[in-house]
């Protein structure tokens, strides 16, 4: 079942000759449960389109459809519940003067929701931070575990849907493989859409069933998970992002 | 093939900072010798892969102690610091991780590169000026007129980088530094640059140093390997032998990149209590 189609989806900043047209004739559609892939070098258009569909930038032309329903510019607040999203940088995503409670307690006030203590155990043993992490400031935690605050912060509204922009390219290699597992297991368990954007092949290949290669603005090709582990791509881009992913090759090219 | 001559000789160094009345070392007893090949550091955050490459060129702010550290034959422990100046964007050459950073902003490419070279040659204007351009050539930018004129605002993160290496280039360093040189760059972009430094290197016959938290890429572009963690070196081995690598850091370090293989199991996770550098 579809949960979310795109439909030539057009989105651009600035006017005139200063005009930037970052996402051009999109259309893309995601199965419920499904994790979907977009890839992509900066300026490719892939987070531009996670911050539509999350309704961080509602200035854009053309169709989301959400569970059968369009979205309209203006969104009723039982939307943002079902859908969240997980941003790069733990270090700048969290306020630096709020504790990690507040921080979890803020997306409960918002959408008015009760039982706050229990909501926020339970979210901190989803993510596997002890209790001491709670009263902590994001100064106080490592890299990884603010990650893992940021994505509590999402999971707390119990959405169907984790919006991923680059979850752990700012983590090292170790620290990267304990929260992808981390992810995998939250969407196994709790029935999550994924969508998740990263310039890295390797993640996206570990992760996802389908993906969608971008450059430009546009959709190059879309590829399910056999492409990715033989590397068999249609365009010549998506073959060199690939080859790029396993490492530097001295042979020449373009 | 030259005999291998040895470029630089490094001996239990070790790099400490005071912090509130606590020593913290950051290098711990490293040693290692290179001659005119690509040595790779590869290691994660906070193993000292970066300060063993700053005590090298006499950057570090903690406290550098080491039985031995030459380069060529010159002793930099005891170096004065002007000549440690001079060698520094001389003779070691060095290539920082962003270029928006280590450019200076406010001042054109061109004369930056040509500032550069005049700080370590008595060249006339017109002569540094020609040179600086053949070297933005030499890092295969298309325009070097245009770029000669631009600030670095102007360019993108991997015409940037290149303006940096043809910098670090115009004095003919016999070393190069370069700390995690690709890693702001975009992945088609990164192949580019890594194929100027590759050839740079082969051409005028330079050492390298290549720091880089990416195993993957130091390991296809290096000779050797020095794997580090928590201030030491764990291992050393030559790079197309990483596959029989020993030590469980680097082994842990290959099994948790996620890809296809990996897809539908858990990704192994490194204990890290139980890893003994």
């Amino acid at each position: 079942m579809t949960l979310i189609r795109i439909e030539d989806l057009d989105i651009s900043f600035g006017k005139g000759a200063d005009r930037v047209d970052a996402v051009r004739d999109v259309s893309f559609d995601v199965t419920r449960g499904e994790s979907f892939g977009l890839v992509g070098e900066s300026g490719s258009g892939k987070s531009t389109i996670l911050r539509a569909l999350a309704g961080l930038n509602s200035d854009w032309q053309g169709m989301i459809n959400y569970d059968g329903e369009p979205l309209a510019s203006r969104k009723k607040l039982a939307f943002y519940k079902k859908i969240q999203m997980v941003f790069q940088d733990p270090f700048g995503s969290l306020h630096p003067r709020r504790t990690v409670d507040q921080t979890l307690r803020e997306p409960l006030a918002i959408h008015r929701m009760d039982d706050r203590e229990r909501r926020i155990l339970k979210v901190l043993d989803q993510v596997r931070l002890g209790l001491e992490f709670r009263f902590r400031f994001p100064h106080q935690l490592s890299g990884g575990q603010r990650q893992r605050v940021a994505i509590a912060r999402a999971l707390i509204l119990e959405p169907e849907t984790l919006l991923l922009d680059e979850p752990t390219s700012a983590l090292d290699v170790s620290i990267q493989a304990e929260v992808l597992n981390l992810l995998v297991e939250l969407r196994q368990t709790l029935a999550l859409t994924f969508i998740l954007v990263s310039h890295d092949l390797g993640v996206i290949a570990h992760m996802c069933d389908r993906l969608a290669v971008m450059r430009q603005g546009r959709i190059l090709e879309f590829a399910d998970g056999g492409v990715l582990a033989d590397g068999r791509f249609h365009t010549e881009y998506a073959r060199e992002l690939f080859s790029a992913s396993q490492g530097y090759s001295a042979e020449t090219m373009a | 093939m030259n005999l291998p001559e040895t470029l630089l000789s490094v001996r239990n160094l070790s790099v400490s900072f005071e912090q509130r009345g606590r020593r913290i070392e950051a290098v711990r007893g490293v040693s290692f010798e290179m001659g005119r090949e690509k040595l790779g550091i590869v290691g994660e955050s906070g193993s000292g892969k970066s300060q063993t490459g700053r005590a090298v060129l006499g950057l570090s702010e903690g406290k550098v102690e080491a039985t031995r550290l030459r380069f060529q034959d010159l002793d930099l422990l005891t170096l004065g610091r002007r000549i440690r100046r001079d060698l520094r964007g001389g003779k070691i050459g060095m290539v920082m991780q962003d270029p928006k950073f280590s450019l200076n902003p406010v001042m054109r490419i061109g004369k930056q590169l040509v500032e550069a070279l005049r700080a370590h040659e008595k060249v006339s204007a017109s002569t540094a000026r020609h040179r600086a351009l053949a070297a933005l050539e030499a890092v295969q930018i298309d325009d070097p007129e245009r770029v000669y004129r631009a600030y670095p605002h102007e360019l993108s993160g991997g015409m940037g980088q290149r303006a940096m290496i043809a910098m670090m280039l115009l004095p003919g360093p016999d070393l190069l530094i370069a700390d995690e040189p690709t890693s702001a760059l975009d992945v088609t972009v990164q192949q580019t640059v890594l194929r100027i430094m590759d050839r740079l290197v082969q051409e005028r016959g330079m050492g390298l140093i290549l720091i880089s938290h990416d195993l993957e890429l130091v390991a296809t572009f290096c000779d050797r390997i020095l794997v580090m963690y928590a201030g030491q070196i764990v291992e050393m081995l030559a790079a197309d032998r990483l596959h029989d690598a020993e030590h469980p850091y680097t082994r842990g370090l290959m099994s948790c990149l996620p890809s296809a293989a990996t897809r539908g199991r858990p990704l192994p996770v490194m204990s890290r209590e139980g890893v003994q550098p």
